[in-house]
């Protein structure tokens, strides 16, 4: 008996903490590890939707790839969208954090008000934002119109579907940025304020020289965390885009590589080169990944 | 024929029964009508036993199920569950994906004409409808519909439901705006071809007013290429042919001289639902699955201006399904059993008189509800005889297994077309590419 007690307890300590973390990594292993690795086995195969495996390809799908224009062009859309809708997302979170971070009226309100976007279905959203961004009949070239500006076909080119996508983006994520930079924001010290307050520093110079530096390590935060979201955009541009065939506009002005993926895999049932394509994908992720977090250990030993 | 009704009551029995292979086979292979001789033969479930087997039918936009659905369970005793989906580009991908993991598909499962291709080629997938009493049924159809749905070795993977013999809808108010006649008899008159149709689209936009003559080039290459009959896409070897057929150059050089008269609407957004209702075009080509959306759409606003005209170029197809059996089905008898009701001339002429789905039978074509049947909204146009007559002279269309990216392609081609990103030339190489991307 005193054996068995020895050992549940050797037990308890020892192995309960792994007991504790094995669901996740059950669940991790089961519905992330295995795909992601047989994504890989997928990609080195000539492998079809209808057919299944048809034989091995080795690395013919990823010597495709690098000659595709329709991956480059996927590629260059998800940066733009990325660069078009991340950069002021970010900085207009910060400057409504720093709103909030001040003494006034209903600040609750306005936190609660911030993150109702994020909680709200993005398909629903994505739906609602398309119909404003109608050519003709839509809101926003109406009120465009209102003003003299001609009416702007918004999915059909380039740029103006970017920004399209961008608002959309914002529109959920802003919020969601904005409270974690507050958060932030309460923990730096305020005798810093109070002392720069005295040295005669203007609200503008506090911002740039004391709030700015501390929130640093949010604001990488942010940025890894927007980087890898926004490199797999999907159901905003699926659902702006009219038709369900995933070619992101008349020429794939906003084709992300994700709906690539998607239209090479289950439009065109070519499992193999949608993997392939995924896969190239989670790499440009780790890197880029990667270069933020490098950054962000340079940024953080600068003086 | 059969009467309707009976065979259906007298199968009730045979839903209660677990399948019997052997039996099954040997009956079948005995006698046409074997799902009622093995009704006969595994009987004794008696009234009222059916209730322990449920099917599943998926279906996508308006099939016009639900009264016979109501019919089918009470008359047998076996539950049906409808799962709709609205727009084919949804469905077909979804299905497609369900069939080749094989779970997860409905009991019977509709496919639009475009996608039969692409699941006959997988027919392993599907139950041989010949072997639950369905080659008795080859009559029933339209000669082309029923090889539609056949594999070359005589496999009935589906059977036939509606087809998209085609009218051309025009809103009479613009056309009077326009100084245009409006009687159906004259605005037929206006356009035996495509090029009388173009003219008058310059005519009406020399009238300025305000409205477009067409809501989207689109759809008319569709209605165009079917009427040079044949393959326009892909052969039945499923080579794309798009280069090699000239009909299909030139059906495209004449659906984008279309472009100036376009309201850019792209099918099937919102844009384009709008434009129905702010009066934004003047026609539509409308198969008769198109009506009810017009009227949908435009509600009660709408009634009585919009009309049906013919087509130019006489006659064409757009669309219409058939109802097939997975194999991954667990009630593979019953749900055939339910195939055969839906498509029988019975079942298609309930589904006319619910939704308008033109039937592809000959009987049900021939009947007075098609035939004297018209329709109020449509300021009573006689649309059951204007459909009816062409679906008789239809030329029979194959659609090959990647119709579905074709389409696709085609329909980013020309709106880019249209809405003035790319030339013809251009975009006509663009499709050309992405369709090969596709088949390859």
């Amino acid at each position: 008996m005193r054996r068995f007690a020895r050992l549940r307890a050797a037990v308890d300590t020892k192995g309960a903490p792994y007991l504790f973390i094995a669901p996740f990594f059950l669940l991790f292993g089961v519905f992330g590890l295995f795909p992601l690795l047989y994504t890989v086995w997928v990609s080195l195969h000539d492998w079809s939707l209808i057919g299944g495996n048809e034989g091995f390809a080795g690395l013919d799908n990823y010597a495709r790839l690098v000659s595709d224009a329709k991956f480059w062009n996927a590629l260059l859309n998800t940066l733009g969208i990325f660069v078009v809708a991340v950069v002021p997302q970010l900085m207009l979170a910060l400057l409504i954090a720093d709103t909030l971070n001040r003494a006034i009226r209903g600040r609750g309100l306005f936190q609660m008000a911030l993150i109702i976007p994020y909680v709200t279905s993005i398909a629903a959203m994505a739906i609602v934002f398309s119909t404003l961004f109608g050519t003709q009949f839509g809101l926003i070239n109406q009120v465009l119109g209102m003003v003299g500006i001609d009416p702007v076909n918004w999915r059909g080119g380039r740029f103006s579907s970017w920004v399209a996508i961008a608002v959309m983006i914002d529109w959920r994520w802003l919020g969601y940025n904005t409270l974690i930079y507050l958060a932030a924001m309460q923990a730096v010290p305020r005798d810093m304020y109070e002392a720069a307050s005295l040295d005669g520093a203007s609200r503008i110079r506090q911002f740039l020289q004391i709030t700015i530096p501390m929130l640093r390590p949010t604001i990488l935060f942010t940025v890894i965390i927007s980087t890898i979201g926004q490199m797999q955009l999907f159901t905003e541009p699926a659902v702006f885009d009219t038709g369900g065939a995933m070619q992101g506009g008349t020429q794939g002005q906003f084709q992300t590589v994700m709906m690539l993926v998607f239209q090479e895999a289950f439009r065109y049932g070519d499992y193999g080169y949608g993997a392939a394509v995924s896969w190239v994908l989670f790499w440009i992720i780790v890197v880029l990944g990667a270069v933020n977090a490098l950054l962000a250990r340079t940024i953080k030993g600068a003086p | 024929m059969r009467t309707p009704g009976t065979p259906y009551r007298a199968a009730r029995a045979a839903g209660t029964r677990p399948a019997r292979p052997s039996l099954r086979t040997s009956l079948t292979a005995a006698a046409a009508g074997g799902a009622m001789l093995m009704a006969t033969a595994c009987g004794g479930g008696g009234d009222g036993g059916g209730g322990d087997v449920t099917l599943t039918i998926d279906t996508f936009g308006v099939m016009g199920y639900e009264a016979l659905l109501e019919q089918f369970e009470e008359e047998t005793g076996i539950a049906v569950e409808e799962r709709n989906v609205t727009d084919t580009a949804d469905y077909t991908p979804q299905l497609q994906q369900n069939i080749a993991a094989g779970s997860g598909a409905g009991d019977v499962v509709a496919i639009e004409e475009a996608n039969i291709a692409q699941f006959l080629a997988q027919d392993d997938r599907f139950v041989d409808l010949a072997e639950h009493g369905a080659a008795e049924m080859q009559g029933d159809f339209l000669e082309w519909k029923w090889e539609q749905g056949t594999t070359p070795e005589g496999k009935i993977v589906g059977l036939g439901t509606d087809i998209g013999s085609m009218g051309m809808c025009y809103d009479t108010q613009l056309f009077e705006d326009a100084g245009l006649p409006t009687d159906r008899e004259e605005v037929s008159a206006l356009w035996p071809t495509w090029d009388d149709f173009i003219s008058t689209g310059e005519e009406f936009a020399d009238a300025e007013t305000g409205a477009a003559f067409v809501s989207t080039i689109q759809p008319y290459f569709r209605a165009v290429t079917s009427q040079a009959g044949g393959a326009p896409f892909q052969n039945e070897e499923g080579e794309l042919v798009l280069e090699s057929n000239e009909d299909t150059r030139a059906s495209y050089d004449t659906v984008v001289s279309m472009s100036d008269l376009s309201a850019n609407l792209p099918i099937w957004s919102d844009e384009w639902n709008s434009g129905i209702q702010n009066n934004a075009f003047a026609t539509l080509p409308c198969p008769a699955w198109m009506l009810g959306h017009i009227e949908n759409t435009a509600g009660d606003a709408g009634a009585g201006r919009w009309d049906v005209a013919a087509v130019p170029g006489g006659s064409g197809n757009w669309g219409g399904s058939f109802l097939a059996v997975p194999e991954q089905s667990e009630h593979p008898e019953e749900a055939a059993e339910l195939a055969r009701f839906l498509t029988s001339p019975e079942g298609q002429l309930g589904a006319w008189n619910e939704a308008n789905t033109l039937p592809s039978s000959p009987e049900a074509l021939e009947s007075d509800d098609v035939l004297e049947f018209t329709r109020p909204y449509f300021n009573d146009a006689p649309v059951g005889e204007i459909y009816a007559t062409t679906a008789m002279e239809l030329e029979p269309v194959y659609y090959g297994p990647d119709t579905q990216a074709v389409d696709d392609a085609f329909r980013a081609a020309l709106e880019s077309v249209e809405q003035g990103q790319a030339e013809p030339d251009e975009a006509w190489e663009t499709a050309v590419a992405e369709s090969e991307r596709a088949a390859g």
